[in-house]
């Protein structure tokens, strides 16, 4: 049997695609923290030091093995000026488009990464996480380039604009990769271990493989070529089987597949070129017995850790904040039990 | 040009997102009938209707469901008369964002119902539950579709169906969005009549509630 590994060891080994001591867990819980503070949401997003005290205190609890620096999707539009509705059961979203017409685009220039306040809280906790902690990666997260005008123009303006204005969408991309590629090398520089960059709109739930390749996989392939750190893409609950072979082509190291995939296949075609993260649903984890919990990890463990280069966790990138610490204490406690390398013992 | 020929045919333009030849099989479709209605519901729908269930089994992406619902929607709007009077019997549909503010779900539902010959009144994105409450009762519709992006906003259509019960008939409430394809049992948790897994099944489900009377 393999020695007690550090959880940042334990990641490192499964990323190059060998076994660590058992299957690395990343519950991702962004909201999570603000409960163990006593806090509403908006109260505890409103600083970076309340977000990391969440996380260290988090992984306290369930003992899963990686920090999430990550406070809420739509704090990038807000950092470009756009508008962020919070609410006090769910993560916040973002609001009426910040481009209400598309010739704007023509002179859009980024935010100053260095500058911006929004930005500067997710750096702090950042910072404090890599101060405070020793041997845990620090997992940072970036809206993808081809991604963010979802939330920049609102879906269907950017699919016309996708299909029927190349010229601003190429302008749009460039302004974006500006940004990502600040944004994402700032957090390395705050201390960030990695980089998981958030690319829904790839997935071919919502683009065809065709149109990915002529979209969004170039626009990753300059994007993540300048990030100064390892990423992993992440198509939060989009579909990815059809393009993973373009996706290892992009650069990154990992990809977060969704739970309506097949995961024995998705390793299959992945293996030794693409880590795999997923793919517990976190939709109808919030309804989960401590048995049912236990079914499920023992479920994606047999499906895509044998060989390493899997790491368990939800499909989304975020667990909602319905799901409740006995779900995720048992997800955590089956992982521990049943997720030890070698793990030809786990009949699922 | 037999009915399914004119489907396939169509299908075929709006996938590959060829406005022309889309309108172009559908006016073939149109020569000699008496109803454009009656070609909007014998082809346009069954169209639609493939395209959401194969994007539903992965082989057809959101883009183009958009797009083919979009490019349907603006040339059955076209050749159909723009005013239809309304002789009471229609009956009233209604569709609704809950609280999420992306209204991509909600496009593609209207986009597909009104290219089957279905008028539907768009009470808007970002509508908080007391807004919509207060809507159905002045409005009264029959049937009332809600799409939902986030969990959250998903369960609080149990706080609608709940507050909708009384005074008077509530409306027929089809939920539709990603927490409930992803969650199964979700719709009936929150006690709504049905789920759309996608805007194809929409039209089904109104047309099961309806009778399908346009």
């Amino acid at each position: 049997m393999t020695a007690e590994m550090t959880s940042l060891d334990r990641v490192l080994t499964t990323l190059g695609h060998k076994e660590p001591d058992r299957v690395p867990l990343f519950l991702l819980v962004t909201m999570h923290g603000a409960r163990e503070l006593g806090m509403g949401l908006r109260e505890y997003f409103s600083r970076g030091e309340n977000v990391a005290e969440g996380q260290l205190r988090l992984r306290e609890k369930y003992g899963h093995d990686c920090l999430y620096s990550i406070l809420y999707a739509p704090l990038e539009v807000e950092a470009w000026g756009g508008e962020v509705i919070f609410r006090d059961d769910g993560p916040a979203n973002s609001g009426e488009p910040m481009i209400g017409d598309v010739e704007q685009i023509l002179s859009l220039e980024p935010p100053d990464v260095a500058t911006s306040p929004v930005l500067a809280r997710a750096l702090r906790a950042t910072e404090i996480l890599k101060a405070r902690s020793r041997d845990v990666p620090i997992v940072g997260s970036v809206v993808s380039p081809f991604s963010l005008p979802v939330m920049q123009l609102g879906f269907e303006a950017y699919l016309d604009l996708m299909f029927e204005r190349r010229d601003l969408f190429d302008r749009l991309m460039a302004v974006n990769e500006e940004f990502c590629v600040a944004w994402a090398n700032a957090q390395f520089a705050a201390g960030a271990t990695a980089v998981g960059y958030f690319d829904p709109v790839s997935s071919t739930t919502v683009v065809t493989p065709q149109a990915y390749l002529d979209t969004g996989f170039k626009v990753a392939q300059r994007t993540i070529a300048r990030i100064k750190g390892p990423t992993a893409t992440h198509f939060a609950s989009g579909r990815c089987a059809g393009i993973l072979d373009d996706v290892a082509r992009t650069g990154t190291a990992g990809v977060g597949v969704s739970a309506e995939e097949d995961l024995a296949a998705l390793k299959r075609a992945a293996a030794g070129k693409l880590a795999l993260m997923g793919n517990l649903d976190g939709v109808t984890m919030r309804r989960w017995t401590a048995e049912q919990a236990e079914a499920e990890v023992k479920a994606a463990i047999a499906a895509a850790a044998p060989g390493g280069g899997f790491i368990l966790s939800d499909n989304h990138g975020e667990i909602p904040f319905q799901v409740p610490d006995e779900v995720l204490l048992a997800i955590a406690e089956a992982t521990r039990r049943w997720g030890r390398y070698p793990i030809d013992r786990v009949d699922a | 040009m037999a009915a399914n020929d004119g489907t396939r045919a169509f299908e075929r333009a709006l996938l590959a997102m060829d406005r022309v030849g889309a309108r172009d099989t559908l006016v073939a479709a149109a020569e000699g009938a008496d109803d454009t209605l009656a070609v909007a519901e014998a082809v346009v729908a069954p169209a639609l209707e493939r395209i959401g269930d194969d994007w539903e089994h992965g082989t057809v992406s959101l883009a183009q469901l958009y797009m083919a619902g979009r490019i349907a929607e603006q040339i059955v709007g076209e050749m159909l008369p723009q005013v239809r009077p309304d002789n009471g019997e229609r009956p009233r549909l209604a569709i609704v964002v809950l609280e999420d503010h992306h209204a991509l779900g909600k496009r593609l539902v209207l986009s597909a119902l009104r290219s089957s010959g279905y008028a539907v009144a768009d009470y808007g994105h970002g509508v908080t539950v007391e807004r919509l409450v207060q809507r159905c009762r002045d409005d009264q519709p029959r049937v009332l579709l809600i799409s939902t992006l986030m969990l959250p906003a998903a369960l609080r259509v149990r706080e609608v169906v709940d507050r909708l019960a009384l005074p008077g008939p509530p409306p027929v409430v089809i939920v539709g969005g990603a927490p409930f394809r992803l969650d199964p049992e979700l719709w009936r948790e929150v006690g709504a009549d049905a789920v759309g897994r996608n805007s194809a099944a929409a039209i089904a489900l109104v047309d099961r509630f309806t009778g399908g009377v346009r």
